[in-house]
């Protein structure tokens, strides 16, 4: 039953990576990568046979909650600190974003069928979504102009990473899964704070911009 | 297979621009209004046949066939289309690529007989028409392509019988990434709320309206036909691939058939109220994104 679940996850993942290169808006971008964050949640709940065990069960629940709700809340606050709504004029078009998604996806499914992992999956997708996740994250951090998206874009790249080791299988042990979690609360944090500086220092978050600060005359 | 069947035909011609109706009347309801009579498409195209046609000096024979065209060749698709427990007309091994390829000579005429009559505004929904066209082919293409590697099938009729219950238990994300594609295709084909506004006559705005506003007489009552079976013909495929119980007994899933059509209607209608028409360089994107579901579907 559980193990049905996979495959619409792992759908709705990709989904929400298409989401977040072809919309505008910081608020829908956001909500997409909180959206993948409660989705990694179920996946790792639904990836374990067997028994549930409370550490098995607990993990994927914090997961969900600082991906799905916490980090989101922290974006939208730094969003509101530096009044802004939308991303304007990204480096690469909406468009041709979704086209470089969908031929970033090719790349991932036909990486996804090269890859020797050392363990059997439940699902042929897991691979490919999870690569397709991580360079989706990697698109938007190349491609846009505001340092929020930038930060959306890493929390997407982060959810890749994530669900590779939700697909690797690998039994981490608590700590290092909480530590995991921690660093990129305490990234995601600071990154916050430092676009609040950045709006207020210089009135917009565009960092294409911030290669005027230099000693050397121009 | 069973032996072809007039009925899919029959009941697309009968009951086409009733369908049309229950998407207006949907749209007078959530906006508070009347609406017109059910029947009244119906009463419109009879009214367009008693009429004169005027054809302008610079047109030539294109424009006259343009309406024809369109119509016989929604027609052709339509034998292809098997409805409720009832086979279509004529089925044979990649008669989807056929399909295809009809509805895009249909439209093909339509554009040739707006370019013919000379006028910039034609001129311009036809360059609309097939900008977006270009997108909504491959996506149609792809589903199509998506559903018949997953059934095995290159014939609509076989291909559409083989979606069943147990099909969406084991493939349910490949369907429905493919019922999303086909959805956004219906919408755009037709012309529909998020891409063109069917009531609008304000010609900025206007794709499909635009390209037939010199038709006039029977050759527009040709046209109008041909608009509410080109909207069957999309929905009895979205139809069998979302509602795709079997009884076996012909007239329950003809039953279950006319039952989808009446809520696609509705739901074209709520989509239609609730829903802005997009910005005229946004609607690329939506139709990227059909491209792409149909793609994944593809691809899984």
């Amino acid at each position: 039953m559980m193990m049905q679940l996979i495959n619409p996850i792992l759908v709705l993942l990709v989904l929400s990576g298409f989401m977040l290169l072809g919309s505008s808006r910081l608020a829908t971008c956001i909500r997409s990568v909180a959206f993948q964050g409660v989705l990694l949640g179920l996946l790792a709940i639904s990836m374990q046979s067997g028994q549930l065990t409370i550490s098995g069960v607990l993990l994927p629940i914090t997961t969900a909650v600082v991906k799905g709700f916490l980090l989101p809340w922290l974006l939208s606050r730094a969003m509101r600190e530096a009044d802004t709504v939308r991303e304007v004029e990204p480096l690469i078009s909406y468009n041709l974003s979704i086209i470089s998604g969908a031929v970033v996806l090719a790349l991932a499914l036909w990486l996804g069928e090269r890859l020797q992992l050392p363990s059997q999956l439940p699902s042929s997708l897991l691979v490919p979504a999870a690569l397709f996740t991580s360079l989706v994250g990697m698109i938007v951090i190349v491609s846009r102009r505001k340092a929020l998206t930038q930060v959306v874009g890493y929390l997407a790249l982060e959810n890749g990473v994530y669900a590779f080791g939700a697909a690797a299988a690998l039994r981490l042990p608590v700590l290092v899964e909480l530590g995991i979690l921690l660093d990129v609360f305490v990234g995601v944090f600071v990154m916050g704070i430092a676009i609040f500086h950045i709006s207020r220092e210089f009135d917009h978050i565009d960092t294409d911009k911030l290669v005027a600060l230099t000693d050397r005359p121009r | 297979m069973a032996a072809p069947s007039l009925f899919p035909l029959i009941a697309a011609g009968a009951l086409a621009p009733l369908m049309q109706s229950v998407i207006i009347r949907t749209k007078s309801v959530v906006a508070g209004r009347a609406g017109q009579p059910l029947m009244q498409p119906y009463w419109d195209i009879w009214k367009l046949l008693h009429k004169g046609a005027v054809y302008s000096h610079t047109t030539s024979w294109i424009f006259q066939m343009g309406p024809v065209v369109g119509l016989a060749s929604v027609v052709f698709a339509l034998t292809l289309l098997p409805f409720g427990g009832f086979p279509s007309l004529s089925a044979f091994s990649g008669d989807l690529v056929v399909f295809a390829y009809l509805i895009a000579l249909g439209r093909f005429f339509t554009v040739l007989a707006a370019l013919d009559t000379g006028s910039s505004f034609e001129g311009m929904g036809a360059s609309r028409e097939v900008t977006f066209s270009a997108f909504t082919e491959p996506a149609l293409f792809l589903a199509l392509a998506a559903l018949a590697r997953q059934t095995g099938q290159l014939s609509l009729s076989l291909l559409l019988a083989a979606v069943s219950p147990g099909a969406w238990s084991h493939a349910a994300p490949m369907l429905s990434l493919t019922l999303g594609a086909l959805m956004i295709v219906f919408l755009a084909e037709n012309a529909r709320m998020p891409v063109d506004d069917p009531t609008t006559h304000l010609e900025l705005t206007m794709i499909h309206e635009v390209m037939v506003l010199d038709h006039s007489g029977p050759d527009f009552a040709m046209i109008q036909y041909g608009a509410a079976l080109k909207m069957w013909l999309f929905a009895t495929i979205i139809i069998a691939v979302a509602a795709p119980w079997r009884s076996g007994n012909r007239w329950v899933d003809t039953a279950v058939g006319l039952m989808g059509m009446l809520i696609l209607g509705i739901a074209t209608g709520l989509v239609e109220s609730t829903m802005a028409r997009l910005r005229l360089l946004r609607v690329p994107q939506l139709l990227l994104v059909a491209i792409v579901l149909s793609a994944l579907a593809l691809a899984f």
